[in-house]
């Protein structure tokens, strides 16, 4: 057995073993996890972090939007960054807070997600998703009190439920300590998710469709790009647009470019013509 | 305590050899096929749950024969070290050649160091983005590996099944041509064990074989490798199983 223990092909357990990622590299390869290391002491150097990320439902899925912008300190870091993902066939997350510890979370929740549906030979259930994105951003509370904190925001439909033909959208917001938190309509976080949050709340209504979700996600990151200075707006110069991802029965779909172009464009005109406050 | 006679070492291994071989018969056959369209894996399975056929990552497949404890094993294990290949290098970093291996040396160590071998035999397929990459490897319950072109079959009665599938499988087919070809070929066996007890009874009438014979899509498991999933689904996973209805349908049965 000694040549099994030291190839790095896992032991042939049987009955018990875990059907999660995270349970297996944390017991065989705990160096691969972005998190769980105890920092010395010191002080951090500016390190980029992102920003602002929308969420919100509407008739037969849900949707979710983020800026392209990275910052460090006072420095635009990246303004290409892209902090919206799909997280398996039917949800999506979006990080804000630090993007190194960030976007390896979000590929190992990735593989986390695909490791138990190809062991198991199912999906897990919404919930059941939303718990482990909880633990992992548990798992990072240690590095999040060194200021290394990551914030996501977690949205999909559930799958596999009664046969309905309207797919419910639900979203789950997280803090710190891995608290978990269903929210309802819509949410945003990251630095500039007050504001964000202000245009959700008088732009969302019941029974808007996907088209009407985009235009009002694009229009509330650029009401947060308006009023904070750590939150990308859409660049017309470079033609960059916000990550969007809509999620339905279809599965998680990236919107185009040329969509998101075309409701930009069409935003930035009508308020160009308003000549007002935005 | 009982002195222990002496036996050699050739004697074990092929007393462990022959045992292994006589579970693996016993079981039904799964045959793995390259198609134009990609790589099909078809396994005769009446159950729909308890699968002889898994994914393991994005281009990469396994089918097996033999006891199920034993290849379930395999087939995590299997899955956890393409995960782990895969987050800590990158997705393109697993290749089934690298699989095959690890497997080799587990199953090697397994049919010499313990109390009994494993009865399975394994594929590990990999879909190429042409029909002419695409790789297929048999791994066998003492940790041999081949490297087979284009098709192959194993469980059962692997070699009558293999002689089928030599005598019809050609590149280029559609996926309805290499379903037909593996229906077949799994039924290959049982013409034959039908063909001789007519011959025993002497009756004369080696006409086609009676309807049990032939195996519906309920008895089938089957599921592709997709060669052009990235391109068409916009997806980096190949693998889906194909239900009973597809299966049907594909076969013309409905």
């Amino acid at each position: 057995m000694d040549a099994h223990s030291r190839s790095e092909f896992p032991a042939l357990e049987g009955a018990g073993s875990s059907s999660s990622f995270l349970d297996h590299v944390s017991r065989n390869n705990p160096a691969l996890l972005p998190f769980g290391r105890t920092l010395p002491a010191g002080t951090m150097p500016a390190t980029p972090h992102g920003t602002t990320i929308v969420a919100l439902s509407f008739e037969g899925g849900v949707l979710m939007a983020g800026d392209r912008r990275a910052t460090m300190g006072s420095m635009i870091a990246n303004r290409h960054i892209e902090k919206v993902f799909p997280a398996d066939k039917y949800s999506v997350l979006g990080i804000a807070g630090t993007a190194g510890i960030a976007i390896d979370m979000v590929r190992l929740f990735q593989v986390e997600l695909e490791h138990y549906e190809k062991i198991e030979g199912t999906l897990l259930s919404l919930e059941g998703k939303a718990n482990r994105l909880g633990a992992m951003v548990r798992a990072n509370l240690p590095m999040a009190l060194q200021g290394l904190s990551v914030v996501p925001l977690f949205a999909g439909i559930e799958t596999g439920g009664p046969e309905t033909d309207q797919a419910v959208g639900r979203l789950f917001s997280y803090d710190v300590t891995g608290g978990r938190y269903e929210e309802l309509e819509h949410h945003s976080v990251g630095s500039g998710s007050v504001f964000a949050r202000g245009a959700l709340k008088k732009l969302w209504h019941p029974g808007l469709t996907a088209q009407q979700a985009v235009e009002v996600a694009i229009e509330a990151l650029f009401d947060a790009s308006d009023d904070d200075s750590a939150t990308g707006g859409p660049d017309l110069v470079r033609r960059l647009w916000p990550v969007v991802y809509v999620v339905t029965y279809d599965g998680a779909t990236r919107v185009g470019d040329d969509a998101l172009a075309t409701v930009v464009q069409t935003m930035v005109t009508r308020r160009s013509l308003e000549r007002r406050e935005s | 305590m009982a002195q222990q006679f002496y036996v050699s070492p050739e004697q074990v291994m092929k007393d462990r050899a022959d045992f292994a071989r006589k579970g693996i018969a016993r079981g039904k056959s799964v045959v793995v096929a390259s198609f134009l369209g990609g790589i099909a894996l078809v396994a005769e399975n009446p159950s729909p749950t308890l699968h002889k056929i898994g994914e393991i990552y994005d281009r990469i497949a396994f089918a097996a024969v033999g006891k199920y404890n034993e290849f379930e094993s395999l087939r995590q294990a299997g899955v956890r070290y393409a995960d782990v290949r895969g987050y800590s290098y990158d997705r393109v970093d697993v290749t089934a050649r690298g699989l095959a291996s690890v497997y080799a040396q587990s199953l090697g160590t397994v049919f010499t160091a313990e109390q009994k071998p494993f009865e399975v035999e394994l594929a590990v397929a990999e879909v190429g983005v042409r029909q002419s990459e695409d790789h297929l490897f048999r791994l066998n319950f003492d940790g041999s590996i081949a490297d087979e072109s284009s098709f192959l079959a194993m469980g059962g009665k692997a070699d009558v099944v293999q002689a089928d599938l030599d005598k019809h499988w050609e590149a280029g087919a559609s996926l309805r041509q290499v379903l037909r070809w593996a229906v077949s070929a799994l039924e290959a066996p049982r013409v034959d064990a039908t063909r001789a007890d007519a011959a025993a009874t002497a009756s004369g009438s080696s006409d086609a074989p009676t309807p049990s014979l032939h195996l519906g899509a309920g008895s089938l498991e089957v599921a592709l490798l997709d060669r052009n999933a990235s391109r068409v689904r916009g997806a980096h996973r190949a693998f889906r199983r194909l239900d009973a209805a597809a299966v049907a349908a594909e076969l013309g049965e409905v």
